[in-house]
């Protein structure tokens, strides 16, 4: 009894009661098997609902090897420029003192917070045939949308911030006094970046590289909208689900998500990884 | 003469960090700046390495001309607050690394310059720890990697920023003794940043009190406590 009490007086003011705890824990541990493990489950499930075989087929069938083929040009050709972009962007903001800078923060952040489908939509009122600049660059031979083009440069804006967002906490974080020290040891500026920065910011460069080619590759709005859905020609492999999925092809259409299911696995086992190994070494780390 | 500071200005924004500061260093000589935090000894220091461009006056070096001359051509050794020193790299490679960047006619052959690392290595007491990363060190061993790391490019003048700001009162002592020691074996001009007068006092052939962006009074320690130029130095060198 006097245990009992002794207990309670002790009790550390953050420490919730057992019975709380049970309750939250339990209802925490429902609400993600119920929304995100589900889902998953079914996807496996639905993708081998006809055999093996079936599933084997549906991912290699023509189309869908076409429509894998153009997500990985995609991804191909967004990430690395992304990456690219991140990396100079974060390095102009955390390095330098400008005017404007917090209007290009913002900036970079801005396909965050506009709906996939209107940055879609813009590309269509810019480039369509009845756009702003589609008749000009018609004249010219150019064709944006209904091309991998316009796909291309959906799928750019989307995953625009990735990289950036992931580098900029880091780099504020480390500071410039490294790259001062290089600079009076004698390095040039580019023997710096290449020395100095960039050895520094590997770690949080691949976590952001790795989310940003998560998202091009699983990108559905904006690239739906400027695509066009030419099978065999402009059909990434999630607009390819849907044409499936909509044909009443279940299991095949669920066959060709469970490929998107498993890149989406293993990238969070990569980032796991990560976090894990280089904690220190990537924002997230930090960001608990 | 070795450095001539000749009327130095430099402004942040409105702020003027320093103010029309003008002071000779001689070769060999050991300065101190020292001053209260604020007092704009930091900048100037940067300003002398070349990290910070002053908007006014002048910088010469021997005679030479140094105002626009960018921080990698200067060959100073700086000594950072924090050390800076590359987290990726070990020991070894930081010390390194001012000779591995050198193009290509003037980079010395890769023996030599693992010669030279060993030897810095063993000057600095730091002999068995090459390969080890900065993050495996204690601050005074850092303090030392450091130090030899601006060493290896043979400096012409050695700056130093708060060298002992994030050490523990031993580790301050035997380490001010032992710089002290190195500077009149090698004697190379050095002027260093600290707002601790008893180090400053101790270590310095002369100091330069600063207070507000400008220099209150330039002389040797004995100078300096017998008869102190403002009420300013008076009561810092008193406290």
């Amino acid at each position: 009894m006097s245990d009992r009490t002794d207990r309670r007086l002790f009790q550390p003011p953050t420490q919730e009661r057992f019975g709380t705890k049970l309750v939250l824990g339990l209802f925490a541990v429902l609400y993600i098997l119920l929304f995100l493990m589900t889902p998953l489950v079914v996807v496996f499930v639905e993708a081998f609902s006809k055999g093996v075989d079936a599933f084997l087929a549906a991912v290699t069938e023509k189309d869908a090897l076409s429509a894998i083929w153009l997500t990985l040009t995609v991804a191909a050709i967004a990430v690395p420029l992304n990456t690219m972009f991140g990396l100079a962007a974060a390095w102009a903001v955390t390095k330098f003192d400008f005017k404007g800078k917090s209007i290009l923060i913002t900036l970079i952040d801005l396909p965050f917070s506009v709906s996939p489908v209107i940055s879609g939509l813009v590309y269509v009122l810019l480039f369509g045939a009845q756009g702003y600049l589609g008749p000009m660059l018609d004249e010219l031979g150019i064709k944006v949308i209904f091309t991998v083009t316009g796909l291309v440069l959906a799928t750019i804006f989307v995953t625009f911030p990735f990289v950036a967002r992931e580098l900029i906490p880091l780099m504020q974080e480390q500071g410039v006094s490294e790259e001062e020290a290089a600079l009076t040891l004698g390095a040039s500026g580019w023997q710096m970046f290449w020395r100095v920065t960039l050895p520094n910011v590997r770690w949080g460069l691949l976590y952001g590289v790795l989310l940003c080619n998560a998202r091009a590759m699983g990108e559905f709005g904006a690239v739906s909208v400027v695509s066009g859905h030419i099978r065999g020609l402009t059909n990434t492999v999630p607009l390819h689900v849907e044409i499936l999925y909509n044909e009443y092809n279940f299991a095949a259409s669920f066959a060709v998500a469970s490929l998107l299911a498993m890149l989406a696995l293993v990238t969070l086992v990569l980032k796991s990884l990560l976090e894990w190994q280089f904690g220190e070494n990537i924002a997230a780390g930090h960001r608990h | 003469m070795a450095l001539e500071i000749d009327r130095v200005t430099k402004r942040f924004g409105a702020f003027p960090a320093v103010r029309e500061v003008s002071l000779i260093v001689n070769q060999g000589e050991f300065m101190a700046l020292l001053g209260p935090s604020g007092s704009g000894k930091t900048t100037l220091l940067r300003s002398i390495g070349g990290l910070d461009l002053p908007e006014e006056g002048a910088l010469r070096f021997d005679g030479h001309d140094l105002t626009h001359v960018p921080a990698r051509e200067r060959r100073v050794g700086f000594v950072f607050q924090a050390y800076a020193l590359f987290r990726h790299m070990t020991v070894a490679q930081n010390i390194a690394f001012g000779l591995n960047v050198r193009p290509y006619g003037k980079r010395p052959p890769r023996a030599e310059i693992r010669k030279r690392v060993d030897e810095l290595l063993d000057r600095m007491q730091l002999k068995d720890l090459g390969k080890r990363y900065p993050s495996q060190l204690s601050g005074g061993q850092r303090q030392r990697v450091a130090l030899a790391r601006a060493l290896a490019i043979e400096p012409r003048i050695l700056l130093l920023d708060e060298p002992f700001g994030a050490l523990d009162a031993k580790v301050r002592k035997d380490l001010r003794q032992w710089l002290r020691t190195l500077h009149d074996e090698t004697k190379l001009t050095t002027i260093m940043v600290t707002h601790d007068q008893e180090e400053a006092l101790a270590l310095a052939d002369r100091i330069a009190v600063m207070n507000l962006g400008q220099i209150e009074q330039v002389g040797t320690p004995d100078e300096l406590r017998n008869s102190p130029a403002t009420p300013f130095v008076k009561e810092f060198l008193g406290g």
